[in-house]
């Protein structure tokens, strides 16, 4: 027998949010509705993971198509077409729930109403915002919307992925390129240094004598090691890395002269990709969710926000402690969010979850490696499973390397079919 | 009290999808990430319906490092015996999809 969902005694045991939920009369008899915010990788999970499991779901997504940033290097490197990475939202409207085509403007949470671009108001009784970054153009001197146009982030994919990608093309033979890379936290920790690789990998080939500056505000990063072993195999005549140690923050560019300053010195680009500092998107800072660090911190077994009741937070905007912002953990974090959302509206105790994050990396075509990490609640934040994860093997095979892209690129086609299909 | 009708229209429906009772049907933790890699036409090939004791036996081997593995030792790692067999059970009860 199905535990008896409504019995008091159950719904006693549980803290105020649950109950809270269930209790609020606002809409009358009417079955609880979730309104998702974001159609990419967490959020449209997570709309289908509430309409499997019977919950009346709104999906609001502003853009008119989806530019998927996993393989977006590639691109860049001129190793594929961005066509790779472009999906419509055609399936999504037919995946039982609502799909809404606008902005979600704001965010009204004791009225627990979001509104949209047309001024439309959807009502909620438990919202999930997943709306990915915003580029902070108030960060470093001199870069904001249009210098991105002469030196382009390329960390949202889409026109500025090609416009990158065409730069690179046309860059004269003896070349320089900057690539600089912000402090953390930011969306995808491994994502510049794959771009490294490949950019490098590009010159290497096709613009001989040309060669590409790393400018990093910090001194480690992810899979470090596997890519620095990478790059002294590969690249040794082409990449040079400047970390922060070495003066490599960039304080300043100047977009009119192709100029990109430190501290300790200036460099004139041919080619300057700037990924710069970021944040939660808009919405999450509107709707109260964000705190001073531009981020949102979140409850790690239920995704609720630490600030404001009845929301949810998941993919890059959340603060998910050792959980990297990548597609992978957006994706089993809205998986794991939905359920929460289920068994809160239905009274019942959420589960202390477990998740994985799995990120592949190029350092060159067909050359793959990896870092997974298994998470789990620990002292209010999601902490690594201890003996658990870690990087691929330094001295593993080319081919288990070959396996490794093989198997990247094998989840890439899953996981936007699954989400996008 | 008004809010009993919602959630029990919302129970329906999950009792209706799972055919089985509500609480039964929750994935057990971590198994929703596994359907981030293992998924019909993965190269990782899917989980749904496999036997129960197939997926325990690999999931140790990894998990001691008997059976060589690109990542899924690294994974495995992350769930002791019991939990492994409880996503085991699980999957094996899911009709293969
Ligand atoms: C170069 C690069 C490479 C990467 N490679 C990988 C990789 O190999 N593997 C991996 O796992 N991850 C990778 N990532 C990271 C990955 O792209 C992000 O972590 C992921 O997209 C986060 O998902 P999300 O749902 O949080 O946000 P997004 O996927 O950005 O989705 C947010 C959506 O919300 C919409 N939205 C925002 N605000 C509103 C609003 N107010 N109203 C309506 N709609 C709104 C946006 O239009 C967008 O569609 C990479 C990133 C980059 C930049
Ligand atoms: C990041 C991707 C990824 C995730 C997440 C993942 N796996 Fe795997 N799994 C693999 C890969 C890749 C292999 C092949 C072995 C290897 O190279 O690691 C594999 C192999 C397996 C196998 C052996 C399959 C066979 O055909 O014999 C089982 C069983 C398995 N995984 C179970 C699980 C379970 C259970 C989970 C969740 C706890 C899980 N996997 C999560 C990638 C993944």
């Amino acid at each position: 027998m199905p535990r008896a969902p409504s019995a008091p005694t159950r719904r006693a045991v549980l803290g105020g949010a649950a109950a809270a939920a269930l209790a609020r009369p606002a809409l009358g008899g009417a079955p609880p509705r979730v309104v998702v915010v974001g159609a990419g990788f967490g959020g449209a999970t997570a709309a289908r993971c509430l309409a499997a499991g019977g919950v009346d779901t709104a999906l609001v997504e502003a853009a008119p198509r989806y530019v998927a940033c996993p393989g977006s290097n590639e691109v860049v490197a001129g190793l594929r077409g961005i066509e790779a990475q472009t999906f419509g939202y055609d399936a999504l409207g037919r995946a039982g729930f609502r799909l809404v085509r606008a902005t979600a403007d704001a965010v009204d949470p004791a009225a627990r109403r979001v509104r949209l671009g047309d001024g439309t108001e959807l009502p909620y009784d438990r919202l999930i915002l997943s709306p990915g970054i915003d580029l902070r153009f108030d960060a470093l001197p001199g870069y904001d919307a249009r210098a991105a146009e002469a030196m382009p982030h390329a960390w949202k994919a889409g026109e500025q992925t090609v416009l990158l990608a065409r730069q690179l093309a046309a860059m004269p033979e003896g070349g320089t390129v900057v690539l600089s890379v912000p402090a953390n936290p930011y969306r995808c920790p491994p994502g510049p240094y794959e771009r490294a690789s490949l950019i490098a990998h590009f010159l290497k080939t096709r613009k001989p004598r040309a060669k590409l500056i790393l400018l990093d505000a910090k001194d480690t990063f992810s899979k470090q090691k596997l890519f620095e072993a990478a790059w002294a195999r590969l690249y040794k005549d082409v990449l040079e890395v400047v970390p922060l140690a070495a003066g490599g923050q960039v304080s300043e560019v100047d977009p009119a002269g192709m100029v990109v300053r430190t501290d300790f010195a200036e460099v004139k680009a041919d080619v300057a990709c700037i990924i710069p500092p970021q944040r939660a998107g808009r919405i999450a800072a509107q709707a109260g969710c964000a705190d001073r660090s531009g981020w949102c911190p979140i409850d790690p077994a239920t995704f609720e926000s630490r600030l404001v009741p009845g929301i949810h937070v998941v993919g890059d905007a959340a603060i998910a402690g050792a959980m990297p912002k990548s597609a992978f953990s957006a994706n089993a974090q809205a998986k794991v969010c939905a359920q929460a959302v289920i068994d809160l509206l239905a009274g019942r105790e959420p589960e202390n979850p477990r998740l994985i994050n799995t990120c592949w990396s190029l350092v060159a075509p067909g050359d793959g490696i990896s870092i997974a990490g298994v998470f789990r609640p620990t002292d209010g934040l999601l902490a690594d499973v201890p003996g658990a994860g870690g990087i691929s093997p330094l001295d593993a095979p080319d081919a288990v390397r070959a396996q490794e892209a093989a198997y990247g690129e094998s989840w890439y086609r899953t996981i936007t079919r699954d989400v996008f299909g | 009290m008004r809010a009993a009708p919602a959630a029990l229209a919302l129970l329906a429906a999950l009792v209706g999808a799972a055919g089985a009772g509500a609480a039964e049907m929750r994935a057990p933790p971590g198994a929703s990430s596994c359907t981030g890699c293992h998924a019909r036409g993965a190269a990782m090939g899917a989980l749904a319906g496999r036997p129960e004791a197939e997926i325990v036996a690999a999931l140790a081997a990894f998990r001691t490092g008997a059976r060589p593995a690109t990542l899924m030792n690294r994974i495995a790692k992350g769930f002791d015996a019991a939990e492994s067999r409880a996503i085991a059970i699980w999957f094996a009860s899911q009709g293969a999809r």
